[in-house]
């Protein structure tokens, strides 16, 4: 881990930076994002860049926007009548609230893990295919390939290879949540969202789900919602610090945790609050 | 504090005696919910059926139904209850996945929801009524199963669309964020998610509704007649079950064989209730296991 950290730490410079133009290794841009419940404001004139084939961890006590960030970007916050935007998301270069955007194929573009592991009634082969099913892929040999890759990627082929028709729901809390993650790679996503992925696991699901993010961050871009300033310092790559809708700073984890610049983001890795 | 827990002792002795009359309150009153329920299902079963026999079941009736036996009375009944139920159950499932999930509370939903309650609440003979007026005589389908199942059909809608919406809204929100995260439509986690997770509280739904058309008397006897023939196609006049053993007591024709009638009706009611029990029991069983 720590072997890696330098090389890390050389790339975020380039990964996170709140000013400058949009180049194209940048895979997502938010550009002066305001996001509101109703009257509430849940994020403030966001302005943060992640570049394409890295680790961004936003991380933030409670309410801090970091979920609506996520939610606006794939946009299943379409579904809540109150929620609305101003400002410019851009994922490629192209507002994902484009009238032109596909949200189904946006959604799986950008694949999102959620925060509990659930499970879908189904067997583990269909949970792994059902994205893909969706999507119009219709024939075994296919399906079976991508169920294969996507449970292999996620680090759990090898543990249920021989029970891929039995019931996902009798799976681990862990193993629930690394199909969570294989349901979204399935789809074949550029981006992947996780929103506080191990909320609910003991502490040795919670590092393998890591160290698979860690490996998965060379071919994805991966965005880690988290309110532990601990995991983001272990999944190393790059860190930004949402604190009450406002992006206090954005930095290479190393950077942030050894010489935090603001005030805030001190006392919030140093557990003073949070 | 010692006063205080004397003067708290004759207090709690008379919370507890309050306590043991309601017991006895309540129990008596499920008491005589299951003696009123026993009686009226003991009588007609012990008036009624030892005039079953297969003759009774299979035959034709004569002279009116005072002699021979039922036959048409069932092929009606069940033909009126069975495309009630086709015309019904897509209609009312249609309306719920619709009140749950393609539209956002609002005044549409409002009167979509209003209506199907205002159904509920109208009596039956005046769905007999318009039944009457609007499809026997406007739309000239005359008495006939026809009539009588479209009849029937209005009058389920409102337990099927409730019961439907119900099991529809149980299914957990997280199905529907992942379904839609892994770029799945609208109509794709309603077909391959919602649908079947709330399956069994549809069913249930349905045959509920299915089990009032069974005994419904006064709308049917508008719309589908009361012909003792046997019907040979959906423009045919059917007597069901309940409008033939009403004929015979109020004409005064032969209370034995509307003993018997009403103990076939009771047993039909009793096997799709206990049918749809267990159904939905299986079905249930086998979710959670899943």
């Amino acid at each position: 881990m720590s072997a890696g950290s330098g090389e890390h730490a050389a790339g975020a410079e380039r990964a996170v930076s709140p000013e400058g133009a949009a180049s194209p290794e940048h895979k997502v841009v938010a550009q002066g994002l305001s996001c509101y419940y109703g009257d509430l404001c849940a994020l403030k004139s966001l302005d943060l860049k992640v570049r394409k084939d890295s680790l961004l961890t936003i991380m933030g006590p409670t309410a801090s926007g970091k979920t609506t960030f996520l939610r606006t970007l794939n946009r299943l916050n379409d579904r809540l009548a109150s929620a609305r935007h101003s400002g410019g998301l851009l994922l490629d270069g192209i507002d994902v609230y484009d009238p032109r955007v596909d949200v189904a194929e946006l959604r799986r573009r950008a694949g999102m893990v959620f925060a509990l592991p659930t499970p879908l009634p189904l067997s583990i082969y269909e949970n792994a295919a059902y994205g893909p099913r969706k999507k119009g892929i219709r024939l075994k040999a296919r399906l079976d390939e991508i169920v294969e890759r996507a449970l292999t990627d996620a680090a759990m082929f090898d543990e249920v290879k021989d029970r891929l028709a039995s019931p996902a729901q009798k799976l681990s809390g862990g193993q629930q949540q690394r199909l969570a993650l294989a349901r979204v790679l399935a789809v074949d996503p550029e981006v992947i969202l996780l929103d506080e992925p191990t909320s609910g696991l003991d502490p040795l699901s919670t590092l393998r789900i890591e160290e698979l993010l860690r490996r998965l961050q060379e071919t994805y871009t991966i965005i880690l919602v988290t309110h532990n300033p601990v995991q983001a310092a272990r999944v190393q790559g790059e860190v930004a610090f949402f604190y009450l809708g406002e992006l206090v700073e954005t930095g290479a984890a190393s950077e942030m945790f050894t010489r935090p610049k603001d005030k805030r983001t001190e006392d919030y890795i140093t557990g003073k609050f949070g | 504090m010692g006063s205080d827990r004397v003067s708290s002792v004759p207090k709690r002795d008379r919370s507890r005696r309050e306590g043991r009359a309601m017991v006895s309150a309540v129990t008596l009153a499920a008491l005589v919910t299951v003696v009123i329920l026993a009686l009226v299902v003991g009588y007609i079963l012990v008036k009624g059926v030892p005039v079953i026999t297969p003759a009774f079941l299979l035959e034709s009736p004569e002279k009116m139904g005072r002699e021979g036996g039922i036959f048409p009375s069932i092929v009606g009944t069940l033909a009126l209850t069975a495309f009630s139920m086709l015309i019904a159950a897509p209609l009312g499932i249609g309306t719920a996945v619709f009140l749950a999930e393609y539209t956002r509370e609002g005044r549409f939903s409002r009167i979509v929801r209003f209506g199907t309650e205002s159904l509920a609440g109208i009596p039956s003979i005046i769905f007999g009524l318009f039944g009457f007026l609007f499809f026997v005589i406007q739309l000239g389908m005359g008495w006939s199963i026809l009539s009588g199942s479209l009849t029937l059909a209005a009058m389920m809608l409102p337990t099927i669309v409730r019961t439907s919406e119900e099991a529809i809204r149980a299914v957990p929100d997280p199905y529907r964020e992942i379904s839609f995260a892994l770029g799945g439509s609208r109509w794709q986690t309603v077909t391959s998610l919602i649908l079947p997770n709330a399956a069994p509280g549809i069913l249930t739904g349905v045959i509920l509704a299915a089990g009032r058309a069974i005994g419904e008397t006064a709308a049917v006897i508008f719309t589908a007649g009361s012909s003792l023939r046997l019907p040979r196609s959906l423009m045919d006049p059917v007597r069901t079950l309940p409008v033939h053993f009403f004929l015979l007591a109020r004409e005064g024709i032969s209370m034995k064989n509307a003993y018997g009638t009403a103990a076939v009706l009771l047993i039909a009611v009793l096997l799709v209730n206990s049918g749809a029990y267990f159904m939905m029991n299986r079905l249930s069983a086998r979710r959670s296991r899943s």
